[in-house]
């Protein structure tokens, strides 16, 4: 019974709300908005910011630090970092040329080149959340583009862009980007670029239904049938419906994309070996982890770490932007 | 229906089509000769020549397409460069151990996300509910190379319950289905959590409550049922990726499957065996989503296609 009277005055509220939103807007100094009959109601109530939403969930929160952490530790990984990544100690290997296990003076260890895991593993991070923000970036960069052309333009576009979008679906995707990677003989960039061609099918699609959906509201006809030039509807009309849907993916995204380029760093198709990577670790490990397993559980942790904070946030993300979930999970 | 699994079907041959084309572009686009990689390092240019005739490889893009094509019309994959055996042979032996990681790695997937999720949804919010999200997150945010490498390292090494790697029985199955029913896991926990929720609201499932069906009834019977509807969709793209070839894991375990058969095609530039695997690959996932689709309208009759 209370629920219902709350839910009741919480509509007047929200109505009185946008009428004395919308003449504050009109006229910000106007007293008008003061003197209308409506503004003397019961307190108002708004849904909370999307940052009060995210820092309420715990889970979202310790995402954040992970990522906050990996972030400044990639920043100033030659100031933070113990030892030169690429210094090879005479003392980091064993009289029998083993990686010495963690110790006071490596604390993760040293890998089978007697350089030091630690050090190794910072800068590291830079490798990992460079290529994962630029791949990911690539791949929304093209997914949207894809998906809001065929999504607006529909017709023979629409078929075009998405039969093709369907063709690249059923591509294998990880074996696609071996592939590439293989024969290109990547650096950092053509990593990313490799890990973005392949990733922006799932965005495309998103963004198709999306766009499908807005542009068959009045206001984007509206817009149209002012000689609205389409470029600008894009920018101003629709590109603000979709954010909400490319922050949320385009946060899922770096974490698919660090777990894929520790995926080809392993195989040993990713950035090139004297680089540190967190999967390239682990594959000049493999062959040794059952004698060092530290060697694959620091990187592996490190990964792991890594691309769950992307995952959280960005799943405490969708959460907080869909009105249709709130209070339900 | 058979309308419309035909024109499924005709779909999914054009899109396998269009894989095959952009498979051999990309393929021959990149600066990779498979001539000198067949021929070897220390081979004469003439050698490499005489190789690069022998295949083919010094027609035209095109026409070097259309030949490949009218040969898939008739069932010819070609020969792998490297092992101078039919693709068909290579991929048939590849397949048998691909089709029993796909078989272990869906029944690992469900075994842990299933009752973990619907759990997880009927108990919301308690610390059941947390730590099976949380563990859901862990799972599907770890690389399967690291946790196929502790699974190694604790189950086969510290207690070798199950051999290192390897293929032929059961116990070899166990580690790699597992490793990839862990990474699937946690999408399984996710999704049947949510369709449990939607379920468990509607009415019902209040109907059901109110007719006096005990709790367990109405969970397993009621709700569960149509809760498993979005499961069924992802055990068939699960069916399409797995068949077509688990990379990482194949490769931490040591199992003879068409995802290595690729990573060791990919190496040598073994044009014919990569484009074997590539079509593989896209047919099985196509199979997949069809099959998926199919299931579908079986289990939820307010589904039809027309």
């Amino acid at each position: 019974m209370g629920g219902a009277v709350g839910n009741v005055s919480n509509c007047v509220v929200i109505l009185v709300d946008t009428e004395r939103a919308v003449t504050a807007r009109q006229h910000p100094s106007a007293p008008g908005a003061r003197a209308a009959p409506a503004s003397r109601t019961w307190p108002v109530r708004r849904p909370p910011a999307l940052w009060a939403r995210l820092i309420r969930s715990p889970a979202a929160l310790l995402g954040m630090l992970v990522i906050g952490l990996v972030v400044a530790l990639a920043l100033s990984a030659p100031w933070v970092a113990p030892y030169n990544p690429a210094e090879q100690f005479f003392d980091g290997l064993t009289l029998e040329g083993r990686p010495l296990p963690p110790s006071g003076r490596f604390w993760f260890g040293t890998d089978l080149l007697g350089r030091d895991l630690l050090s190794r593993l910072i800068h590291g991070a830079r490798v990992s959340l460079l290529i994962g923000v630029a791949a990911n970036a690539a791949a929304l960069a093209i997914g949207t583009l894809v998906g809001t052309a065929a999504g607006y333009f529909r017709g023979w576009t629409a078929a075009v862009f998405m039969r093709f979008t369907d063709m690249m679906m059923a591509f294998p995707a990880l074996i696609l980007a071996i592939a590439l990677a293989a024969i290109l003989r990547p650096s950092l960039w053509i990593v990313a670029l490799v890990i973005g061609m392949v990733n922006w099918v799932w965005i495309a699609r998103v963004v198709y239904s999306q766009v499908l959906a807005i542009s068959g509201r009045e206001f984007i006809d509206a817009a149209r049938a002012l000689g609205v030039p389409t470029p600008r509807i894009f920018w101003r009309h629709l590109f603000p419906h979709l954010l909400p849907t490319l922050l949320v993916w385009g946060t899922l995204g770096i974490s698919t994309t660090v777990m894929f380029e520790a995926a080809l760093s392993f195989l040993g198709v990713g950035v090139r070996p004297p680089t540190p990577s967190w999967g390239g670790t682990i594959n000049e490990s493999q062959s040794y982890f059952l004698e060092a397993p530290w060697l694959v559980a620091f990187p592996g942790a490190a990964i792991l770490l890594t691309s769950l904070a992307f995952n959280l946030v960005g799943d405490a993300l969708r959460d907080a932007l869909d009105p249709t979930l709130r209070g339900r999970r | 229906m058979s309308a419309y699994v035909f024109r499924r079907a005709a779909q999914s041959v054009f899109i396998l089509l269009g894989v095959t084309l952009v498979t051999f572009m990309l393929l021959f686009a990149l600066p990779a000769d498979p001539a000198r990689m067949i021929a070897g390092r220390s081979a004469t240019a003439e050698t490499v020549d005489r190789i690069r005739v022998e295949l083919g490889l010094n027609q035209p893009l095109l026409v070097q397409y259309g030949r490949y094509l009218t040969r898939l019309a008739r069932g010819d994959l070609g020969r792998s460069y490297a092992q101078k055996v039919e693709v068909e042979a290579l991929l048939a032996s590849r397949l048998e151990a691909t089709f029993w990681l796909m078989l272990g790695g869906i029944f690992f997937e469900l075994l842990i996300g299933l009752p973990a999720g619907a759990l997880a949804a009927v108990r919301r919010r308690g610390a059941f509910d947390r730590s099976v999200m949380l563990g859901a997150f862990v799972g599907t945010s770890a690389p399967q190379f690291v946790v196929g490498l502790l699974l190694l390292y604790l189950l086969a090494y510290k207690w070798p319950l199950f051999p290192l790697g390897g293929y032929g029985s059961i116990a070899h199955l166990i580690l790699p289905a597992v490793t990839l029913g862990i990474a699937g896991g946690g999408w399984y926990a996710r999704m049947m959590r949510s369709a449990m929720l939607d379920v468990i609201h509607q009415d019902y499932v209040r109907t059901a409550r109110a007719k006096g069906a005990s709790e367990v009834r109405v969970v397993t019977r009621h709700a569960l049922r149509n809760a498993l509807l979005p499961v069924v969709s992802m055990v068939g793209l699960d069916f399409g990726t797995f068949m077509g070839g688990v990379v990482v894991v194949e490769s931490v375990f040591g199992w003879p499957g068409i995802g290595q058969l690729a990573w060791q095609a990919i190496q040598i530039v073994d044009i014919p065996v990569i484009m074997g695997v590539v079509l593989v690959s896209a047919t099985a996932i196509l199979l997949g989503n069809l099959l998926a689709d199919l299931v579908y309208p079986l289990l939820d009759p307010k589904i039809r296609y027309g």
